[in-house]
């Protein structure tokens, strides 16, 4: 077993918040088992690598890359295709990595509206000569380069093929714990790896299936943004018109939001047969408006009664795709001008 | 990894296709697409040789997919299907490309056309590699039919069927049959007694073994489909015991309250509180009129009680609600009269002697108020001058734009009428056009002509009893345009009797909403199709006859009635019929029981189960919109024959060239 | 590729009401723009938001809904249903920039073959004005698929 040679294990960060980093950790006292099985070979959260010790593996070297974050610059895109060709399975790890999550959001803006909010129109910022990083800039020392901001932002699976798909932001410990455990089996016992495409660590069905909360036939004649309710111990948050991605997202997470009165934001990714879960919620939501008897209005008054309803969600994008931006049919709001000509439409 | 062989045949429809779409051109490019195995274009696809081309090729060739470009999938679709059939290949492996009547007859840009013929083509082509093999589903037919609507149609089917020998459920919301046919006095043209022919029928209607006969019966609601549909009527109470009465009559005699008969007489004559709406009703019960009764009003009187030589009066009788389960429905709820206050100029119900048609109606028969003598409304004095406008609330954009289809006719019957009873009375009949289009409706104007009916050709524009000149003093005035003579005309006359037309039932939408029925504008029925389906409607095993589908006479109410019948004995002998399988089937192992889809199936198909936590759709009761397959927001309902990837498949084919533009594009920015 | 820009409709129609209303258009020989290319479906309910977002990536420039007048729906209410999603993802689009006049929706009975053909007609032209929708384009600027699988 000494002489064994280890499973080799990365684990990289690309455009995230870090979160996927403290999940793993949060898997408790496994995470010694996980030292003990697999050799850490690149993992900058933990520990010190650098990405030309990466460079200098052989190709396949690497037998699990947990890749987490989304594909917002060109360094990570880089390093993506590069951990993809060091790595014999390459896994997207959590919601930035699958599907664009929060960081994708920024796709219904331009890069242009994006470095103005940081760099310029933002009240905390002290930038009167409006300094903007640039892709290279000369200072004493040399030449510095710094990695191109896309107009986009990127799922990794949009970059490089992707082995597995590890949804949730982030996601849950105890799914990562059962994941790893299968891995390990894989590894040591040569135990079968699930089906090359699959999704880990969640379910077959919607939230719903694991959500305490009572539910019953659905007519919303107004929606509540969590503030403006105090939500009904026990029952469904639907039914009391606040939004809750429930339906329409996978199981996997215990419906731990619904459980608190908190609406479920969606990020366990949508269920298989979905192309956009956006819309697909969006469908679901708007099946449920109620304005009483249709019967009893005409045209008009009937579209506006719906207009009535829809106004009480005020950011159908935000809400709707509030993770799945990045894998959504449309993937982002309608490119600004500027960058369809710059992309040779002439 | 999809492996089906496509066979595409283009349809030149003569030159209906091929003059404006280059067929030759869409089938050569056909040829070239993924999936495409064989294409063709043949003059005519649905002549038997253009069949035989496909059931030739697919055996040839072992094609797995057929895509016809021609006309509507409405138009051939069964006729394609049964070809691919013929050749042992399931039906539903068919798909259509409409060229005809959405491309070819649509333009006439013939590049725009081929164009477009070819994203239809590959949509299909996309479409149908996705498609799966589906089979129709039988359902058993239930022999009993709920014929809603007592009036001449409904009589008229119910009788047909139960004639046939099938069961037949009656249901009509008045205390008889008999509908308006029972308030007319002679009908046109051949002058027949209304009552006369209608009453041995409803007669008929009462005494046969087949049917249940629920008057004063109102269906409250409907559920199932066609084969079997379960239908909750409530029995209204009529405070008598219908075992015991015997139709002596003696209660009516003895009632001491006398109501104005706004229904059946037209308010023209009286009715007590407890009454048969007229003497030859069926049932021949009477029924109490809560409202004016004085045991309701003021708990006592009871005079009917104590006089009903077989005590059958019940005062205690609450409503009844009963289940019935029938296999079809035939809807027959007739029409509403147009009300004539709702044209202020022509006076009704401000100017004494400006009448109703219906009022009219119930003064020339001989049974009615005034015994059938013609009279103003003082009771006693004939008129000496009658004029009949046409078209009242008819053929009129601020009321109905339709022709109502009856008021020429009746209101000649009206001309003759006075010229029989009130022989030297002149009669003015103001009229659009004539419109005497049945068996002999013309030779009936002809007769009327000759009897010196005076027609004025105008619309009426007012009746007044603002005189202008002395021969008008005590006259009602009818001014109009002469068109023929080009002439404003002022007509002084003492009777006015305005024609209304026929409009639908005040409540046929709700009606309509609760047999899951289309409703025009005007709110009649819709029936399948106008020309070739007039009694069938969208819903299976639904179906409508008489004037609640569009104003007509009485011998089309009873045409559509027997057609109805006919069409119900059709599925009734079969036995079982098959249900197209267009339906939505819930996969239980991905269904989360979120309960978004539960409330949004109008035929209640879609039923929540709390102990397994999933919902699930009767087979039998969905009908295939798709509404919730749509909604379903973790894709687990299935729509058969429409389902995600088919449609996302077509979606991609129609905007093939779309793509094409973008990958010449690319070619074009690679340099070489 | 000089060619005038002519917009391309997908039309969803409803089995019943709007695609016998384009049937009638043709038999009628109303001469209308061929711009728009209809795909059926039983109901006006039964459009998927997901097609619509999936025609506009596609490369459609205009996206029409067409069912049965309220109150006139073969399906009782499925057309309300439409209208519901409708209006929703209107605002969604909005948010998106895509123009409210490329997403239309549409009532015609099966004997309103004029009326499915005049609101062809208008939204072709209020489409043109707006120019190409060019979502494809787009979509190869942002996110043209990489060349995978090197490995």
């Amino acid at each position: 077993m000494e002489h064994k040679e280890k499973p080799k294990l990365a684990m990289y960060w690309a455009s995230s918040c870090g979160g996927c980093e403290i999940s793993v950790l949060n898997i408790g006292e496994h995470i010694l088992t996980v030292d003990q099985v697999f050799d850490l070979v690149f993992f900058p959260c933990i520990a010190d690598f650098k990405v030309s010790d990466v460079a200098n593996y052989p190709d396949g070297y690497i037998d699990l890359c947990l890749f987490n974050g989304a594909i917002r610059n060109s360094e990570n895109e880089e390093t993506a295709r590069l951990l993809r060709q060091k790595s014999k399975v390459m896994v997207a790890f959590g919601s930035c990595a699958y599907e664009g999550c929060i960081p994708a959001l920024s796709n219904l803006t331009s890069k242009q509206a994006t470095l103005a909010t940081v760099y310029d129109d933002n009240p905390s910022l002290d930038n009167p000569e409006h300094i903007r990083p640039l892709e290279e800039a000369e200072v004493p020392e040399g030449m510095l380069d710094l990695p191109e901001f896309y107009d986009r932002v990127k799922t990794l699976d949009q970059v490089v093929p992707v082995d597995y798909t590890i949804p949730g932001c982030p996601p849950e410990p105890e799914q990562i714990w059962a994941i790893l455990q299968v891995v390990v089996a894989a590894f040591t016992e040569g135990a079968p790896l699930p089906p090359p495409g699959a999704i880990l660590g969640a379910g077959d069905r919607a939230l719903c299936d694991e959500c305490p909360l009572a539910r019953e036939e659905k007519a919303v004649s107004r929606f509540y943004r969590p503030f403006e309710i105090d939500p009904e111990p026990g029952k469904c948050l639907l039914d009391q018109g606040i939004v809750c991605m429930g339906p329409a997202t996978r199981n996997g997470c215990k419906a731990l939001c619904p459980r608190v009165g908190m609406g479920c934001r969606g990020c366990y990714g949508p269920m298989e047969g979905v192309e956009d879960q956006g819309a697909k919620m969006l469908s679901a939501i708007a099946s449920t408006i109620d304005v009483g008897d249709p019967a009893d209005l005409d045209e008009e008054e009937l579209e506006r009664k719906i207009e009535e309803v829809v106004a009480t969600l005020p950011d159908p994008a935000g809400t709707f795709y509030r993770f799945s931006m990045g894998h959504s049919l449309l993937r982002g709001a309608r490119p600004e001008p500027e960058a369809v000509t710059e992309g040779g439409g002439s | 990894m999809i492996n089906e062989k496509v066979g595409v045949y283009v349809c030149h429809c003569g030159t209906n296709i091929a003059g404006t779409v280059d067929v030759h051109e869409v089938a050569e490019w056909s040829g070239r697409q993924e999936h495409v195995a064989v294409s063709r274009d043949y003059k005519f696809m649905c002549s038997s040789l253009g069949q035989d081309l496909i059931v030739d090729d697919i055996e040839e060739f072992g094609l797995t997919r057929i895509v016809v470009a021609s006309c509507s999938p409405h138009m051939h679709e069964k006729t394609f299907r049964g070809a691919c059939l013929r050749a042992g290949l399931n039906p539903f492996f068919l798909e259509m490309a409409n060229i005809r009547e959405h491309v070819s007859w649509a333009t006439s840009d013939k590049a725009a056309a081929t164009q477009k013929a070819k994203a239809l083509v590959k949509a299909a082509v996309e479409r149908s590699v996705y498609h799966k093999a589906l089979e129709p589903i039988p359902v058993t037919i239930e022999p009993a039919t709920l014929v809603v609507g007592g009036g001449i149609a409904g009589i008229s089917a119910a009788l047909e069927l139960a004639e046939a020998g099938h069961p037949v459920y009656l249901v009509e919301r008045e205390p008889s049959i008999g509908g308006h046919m029972a308030q007319l006095d002679k009908t046109f043209p051949t002058l027949d007694c209304s009552a006369c022919i209608l009453t041995p029928k409803m007669v008929d209607v009462g005494q046969h073994p087949n049917i249940t006969l629920m008057t004063y019966s109102e269906v409250e609601e409907v559920s199932g489909h066609i084969g079997s549909f379960q239908v909750t009527i409530r029995k209204k109470a009529r405070h008598l015991d219908e075992e015991l009465c015997t139709g002596c009559g003696i209660c009516e005699e003895r009632c001491p309250i006398k109501v104005v008969d706004q229904e059946f007489e037209a308010g023209l004559g009286k009715r007590k509180a407890i009454y048969r709406p007229f003497p030859q009703a069926v049932p021949k019960f009477p029924v109490i009129d809560e409202e004016h009764c004085t045991y309701f009003l003021k708990g006592k009187c009871k005079l009917c009680q104590k006089e009903c030589p077989t005590h059958s009066i019940d005062f205690t009788q609450q409503d009844e609600v009963c289940q019935v389960e029938v296999g079809n429905i035939i809807l027959a709820t007739g029409y509403d009269l147009f009300d004539s206050r709702r044209i202020p100029q022509y006076g009704y119900g401000r100017l004494r002697n400006v009448f109703t048609s219906l009022e009219f109606e119930r003064m020339v028969n001989a049974a009615g108020p005034t015994g059938g003598n013609i009279v103003l409304r003082d009771g006693l004095t004939a008129p000496k001058s009658v004029a009949v406008i046409h078209c009242v609330g008819s053929r009129d954009e601020n009321y109905h734009e339709y022709c109502s289809n009856v008021c020429c006719m009746y209101s000649m019957k009206f001309a003759h009428l006075v010229h029989e009873r009130v022989p030297d009375a002149e009669v003015f009949n103001f009229y659009i056009d004539i419109r005497a289009s049945g068996k002999g409706y013309e030779c009936f104007y002809h007769r009327l002509l000759k009897e010196g009916t005076h027609f004025v050709r105008g619309r009426v524009a007012e009746v007044t009893d603002a005189a202008q000149r002395p021969e008008e003093e005590g006259k009602l005035i009818v001014q109009a345009e002469d068109t023929l003579i080009g002439a404003q005309r002022r007509i002084p006359v003492d009777m006015v009797i305005l024609s209304a037309g026929m409009e639908a039932r005040h409540d046929s939408q709700e009606l309509a909403k609760r047999f899951g029925l289309g409703c025009d504008f005007d709110g009649f029925f819709v029936e399948r199709h106008p020309k070739l389906d007039p009694v069938a409607t969208m819903t299976e095993g639904i179906f409508i006859a008489g004037a609640c589908q569009g104003p007509k006479d009485i011998p089309a109410s009873v045409a559509q009635g027997a057609a109805a019948a006919a069409r119900v004995a059709g599925l009734i002998d079969r036995g079982t019929i098959m249900m197209e399988p267009v339906k939505a089937s819930i996969r239980t192992d991905q269904c989360s029981g979120c309960r978004i889809c539960n409330n949004l199936c109008p035929y209640n198909a879609i039923e929540y189960h709390l102990e397994t936590n999933v919902s699930e759709i009767s087979t039998a009761l969905c009908q295939g919109c798709g509404t919730c397959v749509a909604a379903c927001p973790s894709a687990a309902i299935d729509g058969a024959h429409f389902t995600n990837d088919q449609l996302m498949a077509e979606i991609e084919g129609i905007l093939w060239d779309q793509r094409e533009t973008e990958r010449e594009e690319e070619e074009a920015a690679v340099p070489a | 590729m000089n060619n005038p820009f002519e917009p391309v409709i997908v039309g969803f129609l409803c089995n019943w009401c709007s695609y016998r209303a384009a049937d009638l258009a043709g038999t009628a020989r109303l001469k209308y723009a061929p711009n728009m290319r209809a795909i059926r479906v039983m109901c006006s309910g039964r459009v998927d938001p997901q097609f619509v977002l999936k025609a506009f990536r596609e490369g459609a420039d205009g996206v029409m809904i067409a069912g049965c007048h309220p109150g006139a729906c073969h399906y009782v209410e499925g057309n309300i249903k439409a209208l519901k999603r409708f209006v929703l993802l209107r605002s969604l689009l909005q948010q998106w920039g895509i123009e409210k006049e490329r997403l239309q929706i549409v009532w015609a009975s099966a004997s309103e073959g004029t009326i499915l053909a005049e609101a062809v007609n208008r939204m072709t032209e209020e489409i043109r004005a707006l120019g190409p929708l060019q979502w494809q384009p787009g979509r190869t600027v942002a996110q043209r698929e990489p060349e995978l699988a090197e490995v």
